[in-house]
């Protein structure tokens, strides 16, 4: 196709104009997103099938991930805590750090890593083998077919998953606990369970919503406008990854300051 | 009664000119093969009369609607009436033969199960792979894969079909095959049908008329047996390889 000539001009292209032609292109791209995750049709099963596809296959990777960090955490703080005397705030401190941030954030990154750069190849590989371009022909919207579904299982997976997360995580500091001590896994809970607050977990799991809507819609995003071969695939798949783990990070700065706004 | 009429289209990628004032004319029920060499915006042609690229100038009416300028839920209305064969076939990989030719034909009518497994199977005999509705495309070779992108494009019962290249990546013998496939189904269908080709032998089979788009511009339309006379070195170059 002769379209080959238009793939050559972005790299004579100043850095900051394709900057700016990239941020407008993926905020004009996840705009569209809302008008069309409430029109019909609803796409219900390829929205099932994202979700077991996407949360099924990231829980074991996640999992383990979050039992050691919430190990780790338990181990490092433990013997600082115990020179001070207050290693019996070990369970609230690692609950609310956890429930409050390290569970989402490295949810999220998890998810990032595995399932934006998945999205992103995924559609890459149907963009220059022409398959979207075929569902467009056929009256289909491929946004919605294909966009719509796969954000909006993001979206609904994330705080499921950084819950599920969560726990593991907080089982995992326990079991460094009772190696160390004789705490019991009842007191242990009951700590837990009396430090956290709504304002610690309800705000943790909402802003897990916005980082599923970051992985889905970036990895959408990239996979969508991938060309030139399979290196253009190979690297919407790359650019994915990195984007949405900036975006992640970054994100969750601005909304710690605004947690911290609601909820001092 | 033109079907098809193209005026005046121009479309330059960055500046590089790729159509330049081209027009056609189709008329309802016959079938044109546009002949050009690799490169020369034939594709672009095709894709600018389904919608999937915007021209620079010119309009491009099918069924008395212009695609350049008709509104994206008009448009898709009118793509249920046409069907597209790609240059890879393009089928989606993560779904079986079956579900590649369901996933159209239950977005575009309402049919009980029965009914869409015995559509489905009725298109994959027309094209002779009944036996294939379980496999991924994978497990197909390229010229199943033309054969199952062809079926996936009749399922709706188009009334224009447009053709990318339909031989490319086939040897002879299955290039043959597709085309005289193709010439029956546009028979049996009444099909108003656009090739792009270079492939002289399979325009020979499909074609009433031939167009041939060379430099950006399709001077050169007529006939076969007209275009085989003529003694412009451009048009002779396409006839004299076969």
């Amino acid at each position: 196709m002769n379209t080959s000539v238009d793939h050559e001009q972005p790299r004579r292209r100043g850095i900051f104009s394709r900057f700016l032609e990239q941020t407008g292109s993926l905020t004009v791209f996840s705009l569209r997103f809302f008008p069309n995750v409430f029109v019909p049709p609803y796409e219900l099963g390829e929205v099932r099938r994202h979700l077991d596809e996407l949360g099924s296959k990231s829980l074991p990777l996640a999992g383990i991930t979050g039992f050691i960090v919430g190990l780790i955490i338990a181990m490092q703080t433990r013997p600082t805590l115990f020179r001070f005397g207050a290693d019996s705030f070990l369970p609230a401190m690692v609950a609310i750090s956890f429930v409050r941030e390290l569970g989402p954030v490295i949810t999220a990154l998890i998810v990032a890593g595995r399932v934006s750069s998945g999205i992103g190849a995924e559609l890459g590989s149907m963009r220059v083998t022409e398959q979207i371009e075929a569902i467009e022909v056929s009256g289909i919207d491929p946004y919605k077919f294909l966009v719509v579904t796969r954000v909006l299982a993001c979206v609904l997976l994330q705080p499921l998953l950084t819950a599920i997360v969560n726990a593991i995580g907080l089982f995992g500091a326990y079991v460094a606990v009772a190696i160390e001590s004789s705490m019991s896994w009842q007191l242990y809970w009951d700590s837990v369970v009396q430090s956290l607050t709504f304002a610690d977990v309800i705000p943790g799991l909402a802003k897990t919503a916005i980082f599923g809507f970051i992985i889905g819609i970036v990895g959408c995003h990239q996979g969508f406008h991938a060309e030139g071969g399979t290196v253009g695939v190979g690297r919407a798949s790359t650019t994915a990854v990195v984007l949405s783990s900036m975006l992640i990070i970054f994100t969750d700065m601005i909304l710690v300051k605004l947690t911290v706004w609601i909820w001092p | 009664m033109a079907l098809v009429e193209v005026q005046n289209i121009w479309k330059a990628f960055e500046g590089h000119s790729v159509l330049r004032n081209v027009s056609l004319l189709v008329n309802k029920g016959s079938a044109v093969a546009i002949l050009g060499k690799s490169g020369a915006g034939k594709s672009v042609l095709l894709k600018i009369l389904i919608g999937l690229i915007k021209p620079d100038a010119g309009s491009a009416m099918i069924d008395g609607k212009d695609v350049v300028t008709i509104p994206r839920k008009e448009m898709n209305a009118l793509r249920k009436t046409m069907g597209y064969l790609f240059q890879g076939a393009a089928l989606y990989d993560s779904m079986s033969v079956r579900e590649n030719l369901a996933f159209p034909l239950e977005r575009q009518v309402t049919l009980t199960q029965e009914e869409l497994e015995d559509r489905i199977v009725t298109q994959l005999r027309l094209v002779g792979l009944e036996d294939a509705i379980d496999k991924m495309p994978s497990e197909l070779s390229g010229g199943m894969k033309k054969r199952v992108g062809l079926a996936r494009a009749l399922i709706t019962n188009p009334r224009i079909m447009f053709y990318d290249e339909p031989t490319t990546g086939l040897d002879p013998i299955t290039s043959r095959e597709i085309s005289y496939l193709m010439r029956n189904l546009q028979e049996r269908y009444q099909l108003t049908s656009i090739a792009v080709t270079h492939d002289m032998q399979c325009a020979k089979i499909i074609a009433d008329n031939v167009a041939i788009l060379s430099e950006g511009t399709l001077e050169h339309q007529g006939t076969l047996s007209t275009l085989e006379q003529s003694q412009d070195e451009t048009v002779r170059s396409f006839f004299v390889s076969v």
